[in-house]
């Protein structure tokens, strides 16, 4: 199908595109990669008034580390900072989790903070935000707030972005000393949505899992490090607490099967990766 | 810049294989279309429209991304390759054309242009992919008749020749 009819704004400065929002309000919809907005549109699942993008603005496609995180522009496509070598070292999870992010020539396009905007709940790059403990800047025509991972996400496709603002930045937590990182997820094929994706982060003091495609939005769950009876139990409860439903990909029972299977994994791959 | 209404069409105007192109455009119209119906450019297929098939792939800026979800009007400025840019004007193929010929790599069709898009930027940034490699980036592209096989072949037989071209 074709998009409904709509105006459009390409912004070539970030204030142009906020004083576009604090104009059209709920009537705008804010395009960066458009890997998930121009499917949205062609289908006419949504039919906003104003298309607004900011693919443009140079300004916000930077990653730079700086006070023990790295800052992602709003702008900079999950392909630049997946093909950055040094990903690897600063956010080991992040290196790991942008591999399974649809294709290569959908990440040539699609943004980092677009994937974080659009909140599927099997997204791997929300995942990964959530399990660290990361951050988002939003700004609005008249301030700018910085809020937790775990506040931004919402629900399902919904977060905590309002009509009139931007997500310009995005902060991961950069890795920590002693600490290792893990990633893996199952899906039907190579770079669809996943059915249950995990992330996991080890120290020699606690492990924490992430878990991404089977509530509405990531959870994470932290615990003291434990193993054998007593981590199948925790893997077992938090399989059950997440609440996964049957749907068309996989039944509930499969869902807390694949977080028992996958969590335990990740952790074993996190505590073996872990730095000296 | 002001914003461009949905009543009318507006100018766009970009690179199209090396030539400067120009047509018009409401704001809606997605590139693949702008292509198809207004230059005539009808080499790039349309599949799925929502960007899981691949067969709209071409090449804007140098990489490799889906025609059908880009908007006209955002091509503007832009340096765009398709496939009918590929062969060498005389008609000589490419050697990745060359190689799919040879491998048996296309039987309708209908995947060919968006896979070799693709396959040209992956070529290019991986000169040396494991079968693994080629394998995953062609996930992002569907071919309904070959199984594949053929068309992995063509890929790594283009990496080999290229490479031992270049020594
Ligand atoms: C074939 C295919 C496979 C895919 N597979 C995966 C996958 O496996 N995993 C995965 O996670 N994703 C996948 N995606 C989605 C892809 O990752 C998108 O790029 C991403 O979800 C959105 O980023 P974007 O920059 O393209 O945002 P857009 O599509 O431009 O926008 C998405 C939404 O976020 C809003 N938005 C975007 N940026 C901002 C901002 N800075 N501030 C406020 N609002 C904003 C938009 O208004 C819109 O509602 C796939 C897409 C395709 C086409
Ligand atoms: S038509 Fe563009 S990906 Fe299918
Ligand atoms: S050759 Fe027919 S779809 Fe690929």
């Amino acid at each position: 199908m074709k998009p409904a009819p709509f105006d459009y704004l390409r912004a070539e400065t970030l204030d142009e595109a906020l004083d576009a929002l604090a104009e059209y309000g709920d009537d705008a919809k804010i395009m960066a990669g458009g890997q998930s907005l121009m499917p949205m549109l062609n289908i006419r699942l949504v039919k906003p008034a104003v298309v607004v993008d900011i693919s443009r603005l140079k300004d916000l496609d930077y990653a730079k580390t700086d006070n023990g995180q790295l800052d992602v522009g709003a702008t900079r496509t999950q392909g630049d900072l997946a093909g950055d070598p040094s990903l690897a070292d600063t956010v080991p999870l992040m290196a790991l989790g942008l591999k399974h992010v649809g294709h290569f020539q959908t990440r040539n396009r699609g943004t980092i903070c677009g994937s974080l905007c659009h909140s599927d709940p099997s997204s791997e790059v929300p995942l990964c935000l959530a399990t660290l403990g990361g951050q988002v800047t939003l700004r609005s025509k008249k301030r700018e707030r910085i809020i937790d991972a775990a506040d931004f996400q919402v629900d399902m496709l919904t977060t905590d972005c309002r009509s009139d603002e931007i997500a310009i930045a995005a902060h991961f937590p950069t890795a920590a000393n002693g600490h290792g990182y893990a990633f893996t997820e199952i899906a039907r094929r190579h770079g669809d949505f996943a059915m249950v994706a995990v992330a996991a982060i080890a120290s020699g003091e606690m492990i924490r899992l992430g878990v991404g495609g089977v509530a509405a939005k990531p959870t994470v769950r932290e615990w003291p490090v434990l193993d054998g009876q007593d981590l199948e139990d925790a893997l077992n409860e938090f399989a059950w607490d997440l609440g996964g439903a049957d749907d068309i990909h996989a039944t509930a029972r499969y869902s807390r099967e694949m977080v028992r299977a996958l969590g335990a994994q990740v952790i074993k791959e996190a505590l073996d990766a872990r730095s000296v | 810049m002001p914003v461009l209404s949905k009543e009318r069409r507006h100018p766009v105007i970009f690179t199209l294989n090396g030539e400067e192109v120009e047509g018009f455009a409401e704001p809606r119209m997605l590139l693949v279309d702008f292509l198809r119906h207004q230059l005539g450019a009808t080499g790039t297929h349309v599949g799925c429209e929502h960007g899981i098939c691949g067969a709209c792939t071409i090449r804007i800026d140098g990489k490799a991304q889906r025609a059908c979800l880009t908007l006209a009007v955002q091509a503007d400025g832009r340096s765009i390759e398709t496939i009918e840019g590929m062969a060498a004007a005389d008609g000589t193929l490419s050697p990745l054309q060359q190689a799919f010929h040879e491998n048996f790599a296309l039987q309708c069709g209908f995947c060919t242009p968006g896979i070799l898009m693709s396959m040209e930027e992956f070529l290019e940034t991986n000169p040396d992919p494991s079968e693994t490699e080629v394998r995953e980036a062609l996930s992002g592209n569907i071919c309904r008749c070959t199984g594949y096989a053929e068309i992995i072949n063509a890929v790594l037989q283009t990496a080999k020749q290229l490479r031992e071209g270049a020594e």
